[in-house]
């Protein structure tokens, strides 16, 4: 191979992407390393962007039509045979409607199946309440042996897919529709399990996760104006947690505010929770959408509707400070 | 390595099923519950795919080239551990501890736990998506092994069954054999009661599967039946095995009570006794 352009850099600044649109690039490249790489698909293979792994390898891509439950079990298969699936689909879809295919044929098994829903959160946008996944982490994150990761742009989620296919297990990753702004530094590279802290504040810090990282630091921004020190944590891994980076975190302020484009139910909110409740109690506040199903709009009227920005971290810091 | 024994012989096979029927008796009632009736009604199947039918050694449970068995009818556990065991997969005597909180032989079969099993089963509907995944790597790697998956008639009112029908004939899938135990019983009573699956044949027709009808308690059938399976190409085979719940013991066939109920001593005395 000769030198490789990344395609999310532009004359040496990078620019937004939607994560979904990485996982397309990433999966491509993967497809090219890897021989033992499978794609499946549930009709979705345009809006999931498993179509160009498609288009390049069709002897190794499977659509399976609209039916996630098959879908799952067929990767499941497919990983008993050897192979490494990605399996994809909408976020409610594949997490809900197969729930069960997951924690009987993928988890109880400890199958080695990737999977990888796109269309994630509030931000799908005008497609409304039924195809915004806003429970998907915690419906994850209770499976036994499960690995949960929520990559939080386009660099990160290609280093996400190249490491998920390393490792030997069942991963679901959280990919969104909408366009994210390139916020990991160039020397980042993703470790499973790892949270990233890119400052860690005296007065408070957020742990975020997906769209809500890039959020997080613009409100961080916004506090720092006012002199007030907040750290921010990429805590891309939601299970298993980084527990280490977490209590370490919660030792240096008072205060830890937690973001994510998924109900304050469940999610990376609850699994902060449920270690600081047990280690080292602290003052926790979850930004998240607050148990209600979401709506059609513009992914950035809804991200304001449900509270998911940089202002209402702001606020809530002030106001539990 | 030497592969598993071979059993060619419909007697033979019919002896060696009473065997496996005995050993089924004996550890459900060691066990005081599970599930007999539909153990029972498969077993002649069972004992046709791993004494005749099925390339497999069970001294290298995970050789690349055997053949593989998936029990979508999970709750028929004691069938499957009773032929692995006979098999030579693991010693008779761990059969006694089935269910038992320290034992690998779950309720329901668990891979994690026990060599032999492919993988997890339990929850109806999931095991013929899972054949299909496995069929399509093994074309893709150019192997001949072909993979069975065994699922009951009352599962077949589980929907994902048919998306798996539509898949592997979509793929043309014809390493794959379904096998249905067709013993027209359910936990609440006659399947053409609970939720009607005829005709069952005609389904699977309809979902472009080459379909055998047959006496799943006679041995030269069944073994008719997956030998021609092997023959037919471009598309997945089924075999509707017609059978009888609890077969082999005479007051346990035909009774939808038996098929969550283990015997009682009593009863497992005059079962084994009729299966002698």
């Amino acid at each position: 191979m000769g030198e490789r352009k990344d395609p999310h850099v532009s004359e040496g600044k990078p620019k937004a992407v939607a994560t979904r649109d990485a996982y397309g690039s990433a999966l491509l490249e993967l497809g090219g390393k890897r021989e033992d790489v499978v794609v499946l698909d549930a009709d979705l293979s345009g809006s999931t962007k498993t179509a160009k792994f498609a288009k390049t390898f069709p002897e190794r891509f499977f659509n399976i039509g609209i039916s996630e439950q098959d879908l799952v079990g067929t990767a499941g298969g497919l990983s008993l045979a050897g192979k490494v699936p990605f399996a994809s689909t909408f976020a409610i879809f594949e997490t809900g409607r197969a729930w069960e295919q997951i924690r009987q044929s993928v988890c109880y098994s400890h199958l080695n199946v990737k999977l990888v829903a796109t269309h994630s959160g509030i931000t799908v946008g005008e497609d409304g309440a039924s195809h915004q996944a806003l429970m998907d982490v915690a419906l994850m994150r209770v499976l036994p042996g499960m690995t949960v990761i929520v990559p939080a742009d386009g660099t990160e989620t290609g280093q996400v897919i190249h490491a998920v296919a390393e490792y030997d297990g069942p991963v679901y990753v959280r990919l969104g529709r909408a366009k994210v702004p390139a916020i990991m530094p160039e020397d980042y590279r993703f470790r499973m399990g790892r949270g990233y802290t890119f400052h860690r504040g005296k007065d408070a810090n957020i742990i975020a996760a997906g769209i809500m990282v890039s959020v997080a630091l613009e409100a961080q921004q916004q506090l720092k104006a006012e002199g007030l020190d907040v750290g921010v944590v990429n805590m891309s891994t939601i299970k298993p947690l980084d527990e280490e980076t977490l209590l370490r975190t919660a030792e240096a302020s008072r205060l830890i505010v937690t973001a994510e484009e998924h109900s304050i139910l469940g999610g990376l909110g609850s699994a902060v929770c449920e270690v600081l409740a047990d280690a080292h109690p602290a003052i926790v506040k979850r930004i998240g959408v607050r148990d209600t199903f979401g709506r059609s709009g513009k992914p950035d009227e809804l991200m304001k509707l449900y509270g998911l920005t940089a202002e209402e971290i702001v606020k809530t810091v002030k106001t539990y400070l | 390595m030497k592969a598993a024994t071979v059993v060619k012989n419909a007697g033979a096979l019919s002896l060696r099923a009473k065997e496996v029927r005995r050993e089924i008796i004996r550890m459900l009632t060691e066990a005081e519950s599970g599930h007999t009736g539909g153990s029972l009604s498969a077993a002649d199947i069972v004992t046709v795919l791993y004494f005749y039918k099925m390339r497999h050694r069970p001294e290298d449970p995970l050789w690349k080239e055997r053949d593989r068995f998936i029990l979508s009818k999970g709750h028929a556990a004691p069938l499957l551990y009773a032929v692995l065991a006979l098999s030579g997969y693991f010693d008779r005597t761990l059969l006694r501890t089935l269910r038992k909180v320290d034992s690998v032989l779950q309720g329901h079969p668990s891979s994690k736990m026990l060599q032999g099993i492919e993988v997890s089963t339990g929850s109806l509907g999931q095991g013929l998506s899972i054949a299909n995944g496995v069929a399509l790597g093994l074309r893709m790697d150019g192997l001949d092994s072909r993979v069975y998956c065994l699922l009951g008639d009352g599962e077949l009112q589980e929907g994902q069954v048919w998306e798996a029908a539509m898949t592997a004939a979509h793929y043309c899938l014809d390493n794959l054999c379904a096998i249905v135990d067709n013993n027209g019983l359910q936990i609440d009573g006659f399947c053409c009661d609970v939720m009607k699956i005829e005709p069952v044949t005609d389904k699977w027709k309809a979902f472009g599967w080459n379909v055998f009808d047959i006496d799943g308690h006679d041995m030269e059938q069944i073994i008719a039946a997956l030998d021609e399976a092997e023959r037919v190409k471009g598309k997945p085979s089924v075999i509707v095995a017609r059978t009888v719940k609890g077969k082999g013991v005479s007051f346990f066939e035909g009774k939808a009570e038996y098929h969550g109920m283990a015997p009682t001593k009593e009863e497992e005395e005059k079962a084994l006794k009729e299966l002698a």
